[in-house]
């Protein structure tokens, strides 16, 4: 650097010559020179606070962070051994009272890396004995095939088989972590959970994807990192469902039946309590899907939920409520029931004749198909598809299942005069029991529409008002006097009122045209306690056979109703409903005697 | 001064270098014991899902009404239903107050003899 002279002799001596004195030039020049160092010092000090305050506005920035991505990271749960991509972890599935339906087991895998193997052959002989279904040449082959490095050799192991391949002292055999499904209810709600399998495999892990049902349906939920200790609450009751199943069970090996089906619902909540379709199966060992016979036969079809069938009379429910709703009827008025009804060249006719003329009340009692014809003449297609729409009859039935959204129910192409007859009894479209069981809810707990729901809720369903409550009001009498004195008299049990709609619906011939003959689906549609519906049951029988009598006999009255009388019986307790008398249910209902 | 200055900082240093060397010593085994406590989450975690898995296997309905039917003669439990409610009248009145006629008795066998009698009133 070049320092500026405080004398410069250029200035000084010209200075001098005009009689200045010099020393003001030094002075001048000192004060210049102490004012560029003032600066200079404050400079740096400037940028110094500068390089601090930015070092901690980092470190804040940085905490900040820290901080923030503390917060919102979710907690992880530890993993076995080594972080892997593919997660074998699945939330538990319990049931309304938190008993286990569906939770994981450890367990191994069994593989080989057979260039480590010692004795492949006597590997394979040794394995062969642990299994028997392993053949001894094949495994060896496998063993010793240059090109192959790596077999698998068993998905799942006990521990016992684990014990034994250790023993053999192998080094080659290793073992790959597991986790398994586990259903320890065995056959118990298999339709509910569907079942699970093994997606992406790998040695530290293997992902465990479900096929079918709840399984399927939450399948992303269930697997969910975030929700993995948050077990999926069903609203099943497992007592409930023992029960249910071990009563219907009875009463299809009792009449000779093909399959049976029971949907028990809350109608105030839409919970799905229990949930049963026979024949079942074991998730545990989910049987592989039928390549031949009848799809709707296989023990995998959920006949409540897949199953849409022509119900029969119990639909004769709907048709008078929307007589009384859209003021055609009242209780009391009388029906020309003079038979047969002949529409073109179709007759509809009467199980029985029942004399000339009936009030809507006695169709209803009595089961009369030519009543309810009357009835549903007089309001026609259009009105008549409108009320079925809104109760759900007509779409699918949503439910949280997998196989629930590919069912859909069985339409006429052209909805014509006779088909609005025809519907009226039950003929002519197919409902499922879940979509029955959803409608009679809605007709008896006020008019309410009623979702079903197989997820545990705190809370009463607030849907649209479908029918008024007046019309619910007379059809909770109904249904109670279709008990007391009309087609369902099995189904008076003491201390638990019911009322309810029997239905015996033809089968349709499977080849097309016509219906069978002497094959009947019997279903029984109740509601207990009558005079205060809490609780909607729906049992469908497939062609069902009583034969403790002279004739065999196939109506519903015979079949359906003694089940679901035996099954109300069994479970309203165990749903924790007080017993009453009739005479209270009576007075509910305000009816004399 | 300057040599004073000097001193105290290389003290300053050294003693800083301990302190952080011990911490990074202690960080170490702060995080292996984390380590070792994650495992042993880990495993109880499982060991937790296995035994309740085997609970909920050993209590699976069928299981249950099967012990049931074995166990009929000694314990006689039946399903539940309507007929086992009861009435709030039928739930038997308080204990009597003790009795003042009897003498020269301990206290426990009076009491012995209330609560047999008690029961005689509750049990049909």
């Amino acid at each position: 650097m070049i320092r500026t002279p405080l004398r410069p002799l250029a200035r000084v001596l010209r200075a001098r010559e005009t009689g200045e004195n010099p020393d003001l030039i030094e002075r001048e020049n000192r004060r210049l020179r102490q004012e560029a160092a003032r600066d200079q010092a404050r400079g740096r000090a400037e940028t110094r606070l500068l390089a601090v305050a930015l070092m901690f506005m980092c470190a804040f920035v940085v905490l900040g962070a820290r901080m923030g991505l503390l917060a919102a990271t979710e907690p992880l749960e530890l993993a076995r051994g080594l972080p892997e991509d593919i997660s074998s972890a699945r939330a538990d599935i319990l049931d309304r009272e938190g008993r286990v339906l569906a939770t994981n087991l450890s367990t191994h895998a069994l593989y080989a890396e057979t260039h480590r193997m010692v004795d492949p052959e006597g590997a394979a002989h040794a394995l062969a004995e642990i299994f028997p279904d392993i053949d001894a040449q094949r495994m060896a082959a496998r063993f010793t095939d240059p090109n192959r490095r790596f077999a698998w050799i068993r998905t799942r192991l006990s521990p016992e088989q684990m014990q034994a391949v250790h023993d053999i002292g192998e080094p080659g055999l290793l073992f790959a972590p597991r986790e398994m499904r586990l259903y320890p209810n065995g056959r118990m709600a298999a339709h509910v959970l569907g079942g699970a399998t093994f997606g992406q495999q790998g040695v530290r892990a293997a992902e465990v994807i479900g096929v079918a049902g709840t399984e399927l349906f939450f399948d992303e939920r269930l697997r969910d990192p975030a929700q993995i200790d948050q077990p999926l609450q069903l609203s099943l009751d497992l007592t409930v469902q023992a029960t249910v199943t071990e009563v219907l069970e009875g009463g299809k090996q009792m009449l000779n039946a093909h399959g049976a089906t029971a949907v028990l619902m809350d109608v105030f909540t839409g919970e799905v309590i229990s949930l049963v379709s026979l024949p079942d199966f074991d998730p545990n060992n989910r049987p592989a899907p039928p390549t031949e016979g009848e799809p709707a036969d296989s023990p995998l079809f959920n006949r409540a939920v897949q199953g849409y069938y022509e119900l029969g009379s119990v639909m004769k429910a709907f048709a008078v409520a929307q007589g009384l709703d859209e003021g055609f009827v009242t209780p009391d008025s009388i029906i020309d029931t003079r038979g047969p009804l002949t529409w073109g060249r179709f007759r509809i006719r009467d199980f029985r004749n029942y004399g000339p003329e009936l009030s809507v009340k006695d169709v209803m009692v009595k089961s009369s198909n030519i009543g309810t014809a009357r009835i549903m003449q007089s309001i026609g297609a259009e009105r008549q598809q409108e009320f079925l729409r809104k109760f759900g009859l007509l779409d699918t039935m949503p439910l949280e299942l997998a196989e629930a959204a590919r069912a859909r129910p069985l339409l006429p192409d052209r909805w014509s005069d006779l088909s609005v007859m025809t519907i009226s009894y039950g003929h002519g479209m197919s409902t499922s029991p879940l979509a029955l069981a959803a409608g009679y809810a809605a007709l008896v707990n006020g008019g309410r529409k009623v979702t079903p729901t197989l997820l545990r809720q705190d809370r009463v369903q607030t849907g649209p008002q479908i029918i008024s409550e007046r019309t619910s009001e007379q059809k909770k009498v109904m249904l109670h006097q279709v008990v007391q004195e009309g087609t369902a008299s099995f189904a008076r049990i003491s201390g638990y009122p019911v009322g309810g709609k029997t239905g015996s619906a033809d089968k349709p011939n499977p080849r097309g045209g016509g219906y069978k003959k002497d094959a009947v689906l019997a279903t029984f549609a109740s509601v207990f306690p009558a005079h205060e519906p809490r609780y909607v049951l729906v049992v469908t029988l497939d062609e069902p056979v009583d034969t403790t009598g002279p004739e065999p006999r196939r109506t519903a009255g015979w079949t359906a109703v003694p089940v679901s009388a035996e099954i109300t019986r069994r479970v309203a307790p165990l749903l924790g409903l007080r017993p009453v008398s009739l005479d209270v249910a009576n007075a509910t209902l305000g009816l004399a005697r | 001064m300057r040599s004073l200055l000097y001193l105290c900082t290389a003290l300053g240093v050294i003693a800083l270098a301990a302190w952080a060397y011990r911490e990074n010593h202690m960080t170490q085994q702060a995080m292996n014991a984390q380590r070792a406590l994650e495992r042993e989450i880990v495993a109880l975690n499982e060991a937790l899902s296995i035994q309740r898995a085997e609970w909920a296997y050993l209590n699976r309905p069928d299981r249950l009404r099967e012990l049931v039917d074995l166990n009929f003669e000694r314990l006689k439990l039946v399903p539940i239903t309507g007929t086992h409610f009861g009435e709030i009248g039928q739930v038997a009145y308080p204990m009597p107050a003790a009795r003042t006629d009897v003498f020269d008795t301990i206290e426990l066998s009076g009491e012995i003899e209330q609560l047999s009698a008690y029961a005689e009133e509750v049990l049909p």
